[in-house]
């Protein structure tokens, strides 16, 4: 049924059309034409493939066999070698290629990623819970109960080194072990499913698409702990989510894998849902803990922790969703093998959600220890419209942001927290040259404001006197005295603070503090914002020999603030300016600038 | 016990204490705000959220608030290094930088936590003051109580106060962020919410965000007016606690020095309430004995144990959480509503004024006090039986406007005949003391024997719900004692449930009765000023030479020459109330 | 439904629907069918994909053509939603972004029906652990 016999697949992604794919693609059809076997071979034009800094790409079907760095005088080559002679184009074949696999299946440099924790994503329906039984599931809860005793379940998840992925990185084993250890009359485990960094929907996605993954990891916590209940607190903003995991609930409840005696093992465990009303700070476990027992979400101090007393004063404990997500393959697969991928410190891999001004926008898993240039320039297809990198700022608004001279360290728990920023929950935010870090700052201290719980003094009040003196700085009000205050209010918002929230809030000010020094100078001293975000910075400007004194400026400026007689040249009152732009659009003679 | 070093020092505490009572015993004080001790509560106010006291703990990485963190074996502490100094006093310009700077008129300057701390921590000036925002909120006004939450800090004392200890839940935190603050629910009115106006909130508010509704200009103008005939006055409880606004020993008694600022203020009579609470407990006596007697007849209409109905926080209270039970307690007016009739009308008649001319005050130690004088049953033809009710720290202001001391004014007697009092009457002012009032005239009236000795030590402490058995020749009379409205909440509770097995019950509904009014100087969370300060009361009744209301004399001549008997129609129509059911009445008006 | 009620029944279960599926890839055998799978997660749904996924189950109904539509969640290209994977029996899956219903139409008349892949394929770039 087929019509061609072979395919050529072309990247067409930005970085690769900027590198003349276009015309590869067309030379391609134009030779094919010419050797007559454009009925026998499609070219094709694909979307990115990632690998941006070694495109454009070409892509050979059925063989799978990858060519990079394709320029257009390759075409002949590639066409008359590859498709007539069925000869690979060595010179043309990616570097590690050279090991013998040459499609594109076995190619290392091509599957940067491995997915764990979306390893149903995308692939199963997650309403039907047969399917994610045919992939394997529940497998590992049935193992749990029948092979493995509580505690030695909890030395598998000790051993594979897992670290919880809600953006502590505390070792999941231990938090089982303290809670195992904790005497109650009940216990709890509950799943934190309060996402809430700014542009971070891994956990989304999860519950969307792999529900059931959740459901047997809490099982299986559950029975290592001795907790016959969990409660999944999700925000209520997640409708879909909410409403795949009723369905995922009833599922494996009527399949008796939720419920008493599970598996025929003695063991019961049911999940309820807990709403949650979208608090930023119910993503802190005391919080979330307080806003489940009806409470006010906000923190108390810990110790002590909820392992000890925590949902209705008992032992509890809390994961987030993609630490959950992890555990089924680590029990089914082994402690080694997973503690074999990432690095020592932090093994396995990392969801993160990739946003801003990145080509590839969407979600990834990687290895701990795949490095930021990996990330953006060989999955994330690089910066939009070819622009420079500036920065990412990982950790959502309790991270800070990474620079250039951070892109070849390999990202890890502890690397990131070296490097001034954190891994937090995995929201990455790409920014290119256009971005003023300042404004960035003051972006997420406005989040944080409006997020703090409003407990503790310097949360509530220090982080709203840091917005308002990122606000006067990039209003061009700022000076250089300014600078010293922002550095000693974050410090002492930081040491100071009750919960995670105030004691990251100043991160993104203090790493573009460390980072773009010269960025804050030339805001408070200059006056000038290179990146051009901020408005007040600006300055229109009527350039003396190009105007010709036609007044239509002045009659439209809404403040009056133009003055001049007629052909003469008109001039602007900075003071009063308020910066419309109207008169630049009125003007004829491209004689009004912006600097 | 545990070893650690605080500031260079080595100290041993028990397990389980915090480093800011380590530190206590090394006699460091470190500077506290949101954190209050109630010992005689057994409650502890510490949410960790004004983040003054912290310290500096070796290994740790952030500085750790005192007040909330236990010591540990080997901790290295320092309360006082420079970082922990810079943190206190940023944290400090930051809590001003949402302040009202208006201390020169503020009500509470000079008594204020905040403001003492700014001036210990140094702080002289907030940095960029012109481009902080400030939260602001509108200004709420009840009849005893002002929300300005423009000067809430957050320390939740307030809130502690309200929901823990007298379980009444009007405040709660409110709003999230650079908003929040404590406020009623969906921000309605203070007279909307569920409110008793006990005024708990006002005696630990360190701000003045929480006040009481200041009436003193009111009673100025009133003394100033000279056709109005001022009498005044004075609760029990205010004459154990005035000296501390004037920097006396908490527990020394001020009557004589008390009557004379009055005297000299300008109050053309100055009389006692405790007058009011000898004819209290003729009518509450008299009530009691008369439901007893019926109920050992075997009356099943009549309800038992009858509850005390002095206290106007608690009468708010039953009224708005326990309607359904508004028929127990007694339905004798408080000394303050039984002061004012008779004051409108026994004294003015012998004065020869009208009603209308003269103006009754009442100094009490009590935030509901000013609710309940304006209550409309106790008014005739609009006019109040009593006008104007100011609180001890009210009295406190005024006398030193009018520039005396009372450390230097001589003592003097109060006025006949409303002055007249018995011990019984002043240990109104404290828990137990109305019960043991009671039993010493109903003791009398219903076994026909004199009282030997009418010191009742069981009924005395500070125990939240006491409980005695007193012996009425060969009746056992149960008889049960709460205060705080918390415990008053367990005791209703058991009643409701048919579990409660006494025949009378005293309730207050501040911790430790009067002497621990919402109107008094601020204890700042020392119990042992509450103790020092009932022990004062106990110690004028001992002094008195009448002990018994019934033999005061002044109230003797009162019901001979005008009520007749106790809970005579007279009686009934000028000194007995009924109870409203509030609990629809309350809505969400803002 | 029945209760799974041992560890064994579980397996048994799970062999049974692999069964199931691979009967359904296998090109060889006449029950094989085509596979398409809507990335409906949040992101999906608000980019279009429930038409998209009515479209495919109606449309392949109409022309008689044996396949079912499935829907999944997130396949992470988030820059190209809608997402839709189709599996045709004997052939690696193949993912298409930015599918809407006249794209539809395309996949299933020219790659479908006759093999003819589509400008705008997107190309897997992770491993899949195999379990």
């Amino acid at each position: 049924m087929s019509k061609y016999k072979k395919h050529i697949m072309v990247c067409g992604g930005t970085g690769c059309r900027a590198s003349e794919s276009d015309t590869i693609v067309e030379k391609m059809k134009k030779e094919l034409e010419n050797r007559n076997l454009d009925k026998d071979v499609q070219v094709v034009i694909t979307g990115c493939f990632g690998l941006c800094e070694k495109g454009p790409i070409v892509k050979m079907l059925p063989d799978n066999t990858i060519y990079t760095e394709v320029k257009p005088v390759n075409v002949t080559e590639i066409i008359d070698e590859h498709i007539i002679k069925g000869r690979k184009v060595k010179s043309l074949l990616p570097a590690d290629s050279y090991k013998g696999k040459t499609d594109s299946k076995n190619m290392d440099s091509f599957k940067k990623q491995i997915r764990i924790a979306l390893k149903n994503c995308g692939f199963i329906n997650p309403e039907v819970i047969d399917e994610y039984i045919a992939s394997n599931g529940y497998e590992a809860l049935g193992k749990a109960l029948m092979e493995y005793t509580p505690e030695q379940t909890i030395d598998i998840i000790k051993k594979s080194g897992l670290r919880g992925r809600g953006g502590g990185g505390f070792p999941t084993g231990l938090k089982w072990e303290f809670a195992a250890k904790s005497k109650g009359d009940q216990k709890y485990v509950v799943c934190n499913a309060d996402e809430g960094d700014p542009g971070a929907f891994m956990d989304r996605s999860i519950l969307e698409g792999d529900p059931h993954s959740v459901l047997e990891a809490m099982a299986i916590c559950g029975y290592t702990m001795g907790a016959t209940e969990g409660l999944i607190y999700i925000r209520a903003e997640y409708p879909l989510a909410i409403e795949r995991l009723q369905i995922a609930i009833k599922q494996a409840r009527e399949y008796g894998l939720l419920g008493k005696n599970i598996l025929g093992s003695g063991f019961d465990f049911d999940i309820i849902l807990k709403l949650g009303a979208g608090a930023f700070v119910c993503g802190e476990e005391t919080a979330l803990i307080h806003s489940m027992e009806g409470l006010r979400g906000e923190p108390t101090i810990k110790p002590p922790f909820p392992a000890e007393s925590g949902y209705n004063n008992m032992p509890t404990n809390v994961n987030n969703v993609e630490t959950f997500a992890n555990i089924p393959t680590i029990i089914n697969k082994g402690a080694e093998w997973f503690a074999s991928i990432g690095t020592k410190k932090s093994t396995g891999t990392k969801v993160f959600a990739l946003a801003g001004k990145i080509n590839n926008v969407g979600l990834i898993e990687v290895p701990m220890g795949t490095t930021l240039r990996e990330v953006i320039f060989e999955i994330g297809g690089g910066i939009q419209d070819g622009k420079k990198f500036k920065a990412v700022q990982t950790g959502g608004p309790s991270g800070g942001c990474l620079t250039e001279k951070h892109l070849d360290t390999p990202i890890d728990f502890d690397n990131l927290i070296e490097a001034g920023s954190m891994m937090g929950s995995g929201g990455m935010i790409v920014m290119d040259e256009d971005d003023c870090m300042v404004s960035m700052a003051k972006f997420y201290l406005d989040f944080t404001v409006e997020e703090s719980c409003g407990k503790c003094a310097p949360c509530r009040i220090g982080n709203k006197r840091l917005y308002e003196t990122l606000d006067k700085i990039t209003q061009g009000k700022g000076t250089e005295a300014d600078l010293d205050l922002l550095r000693n209010m974050s410090h002492v918002i930081k040491d100071t603070s009750l919960c995670g929230l105030g004691q990251t809030s100043p991160n993104p000010v203090l790493s573009t503090l460390d980072n773009f020094w010269d960025e804050y100078i030339a805001h408070v001293k200059d006056h000038k914002c290179e990146a051009g975000q901020c408005k007040s910075l600006l300055q229109y400007n009527i350039i003396a020999e190009d105007c010709v004194g036609c007044t239509a400026c002045a009659r439209v400026c809404p403040v009056g603030c133009i003055a001049g007689e007629k052909k003469e040249v008109h001039i602007i009152d900075q003071s009063i300016c308020i910066k419309c732009g109207a008169c630049m659009d009125k003007c004829k003679f491209n004689a009004i600038e912006l600097i | 016990m545990i070893k650690l070093k605080i500031d260079h020092k080595f100290v041993e505490v028990e397990k389980g204490t915090t480093i800011y009572h380590a530190a206590k015993k090394l006699d460091i004080d470190i500077p506290i705000l949101c954190y209050m001790n109630l010992e005689h509560l057994d409650i502890e106010n510490k949410p960790g959220g004004c983040r003054i006291c912290v310290v500096e703990v070796e290994g740790r990485r952030n500085l750790a608030p005192s007040c909330s963190t236990k010591v540990d074996e080997g901790m290295v502490v320092r309360t006082n290094s420079m970082r922990v100094i810079n943190a206190r006093r940023t944290v400090m310009e930051f809590i001003l930088s949402d302040h009202p700077k208006e201390c020169l008129t503020c009500s509470k300057s000079g008594g204020c936590d905040l403001q003492d701390l700014a001036q210990q921590l140094g702080v002289r000036e907030i940095p960029n003051e012109e481009t902080c925002e400030m939260s602001t909120y509108r200004l709420d006004t009840s009849p005893s109580i002002i929300r300005n939450l423009d000067k809430c800090i957050m320390c939740r004392r307030c809130e502690m106060m309200c929901n823990e200890v007298q379980t009444v839940g009007a405040l709660s935190a409110i709003h999230r962020g650079f908003e929040a603050a404590v406020g009623t629910a969906f921000e309605m009115n203070l007279e909307a919410s569920t409110c008793t106006y006990c005024g708990q909130c006002v005696a630990v508010c360190p701000t003045a965000a929480l006040t009481e509704v200041d009436h003193t200009p009111q009673v100025i103008r009133a003394i100033a007016d000279p056709k109005k005939t001022v009498i005044v006055q004075t609760a029990p409880a205010v004459r154990a606690a005035l000296g501390e606004e004037f920097g006396m020993e908490a527990g020394t008694l001020v009557t004589g020095e008390m009557v004379t600022a009055l005297r000299n203020l300008g109050f053309d009579h100055v009389f006692d309430t405790d007058f009011a609470a000898d004819l209290t407990i003729m009518e509450e006596g008299t009530e009691l004995l008369g439901r007893l007697k019926k109920h050992l007849a075997g009356d099943k209409n009549v309800k038992l144990p009858m509850l005390t109905s002095c206290c106007p926080g608690w009468v708010n209270f039953f009224e708005t959480q326990f309607p359904d039970m508004k028929d127990i307690p007694s339905t004798a007016r408080s000394p303050q509503q039984m002061f004012g009739p008779i004051a409108k009308t026994y004294f003015a008649d012998k004065l020869g004024i009208k009603r209308e001319d003269m103006v009754v005050v009442s100094i009490m130690p009590c935030l509901a006090k000013k609710y309940e004088a304006q209550r409309d049953e106790f008014k005739v033809d609009g006019n109040p039986d009593v006008d104007f009710s100011i609180t001890t720290r009210e009295l406190a202001h005024l006398i030193k406007q009018a520039n005396m001391d009372i450390k230097k004014l001589d003592k003097s007697d109060f006025d006949q005949p409303m002055g007249e009092s018995s011990g019984a009457g002043v240990i109104f002012g404290t828990t137990g003391g109305v019960i043991e009032a009671a039993l010493r005239t109903a003791y009398e009236i219903h076994t026909g024997k004199n009282l030997e000795k009418v010191d009742f030590d069981q009924l005395r402490g500070m125990e939240g719900i006491r409980e005695a058995t007193v012996d009425f020749d060969g009746l056992d009379l149960k008889i049960g004692i709460a205060h705080g409205l918390g415990n008053a909440r367990k005791l209703l509770e058991d009643i409701r449930d048919g579990k409660s097995h006494y025949h009378a019950i005293e309730i207050m509904a501040c911790p430790g009765g009067c002497i621990g009014g919402g109107g008094q100087p601020q204890h700042h969370g020392d119990s042992a000023i509450l103790k020092k300060r009932a022990a004062a009361l106990y110690r004028e009744d001992a002094g008195k030479p009448i002990r018994k209301s019934h033999e005061n004399p002044a109230i003797k001549e009162l019901y001979e020459t005008f009520l007749g008997e106790p809970m005579s129609e007279k009686a009934h129509h000028l000194l007995h109330t009924h109870y409203f059911d509030r609990k629809r009445k309350r809505n969400i008006g803002v | 439904m029945a209760k799974v009620k041992t560890l064994a029944d579980l397996r048994k279960m799970k062999s049974e629907l692999r069964s199931k599926i691979q009967v359904r890839e296998n090109p060889e055998n006449p029950e094989s069918i085509v596979q398409i799978k809507v990335g409906m997660a949040t992101s999906g749904i608000a980019s279009g994909a429930k038409e998209v996924y009515n479209f495919f189950t109606e449309e392949l109904a109409k022309r008689n053509l044996s396949g079912i539509t499935i829907q999944v969640g997130d396949m992470g290209y988030c820059y190209a939603e809608p997402t839709v994977e189709v599996l045709v029996p004997g052939k690696d899956p193949i993912v298409f972004g930015y599918v809407d219903v006249k794209k539809a139409d395309q996949i299933i008349e020219k790659y479908i029906k006759n093999g003819e892949l589509l400008d705008g394929i997107i190309p897997p770039n992770y491993q899949n652990i195999n379990e």
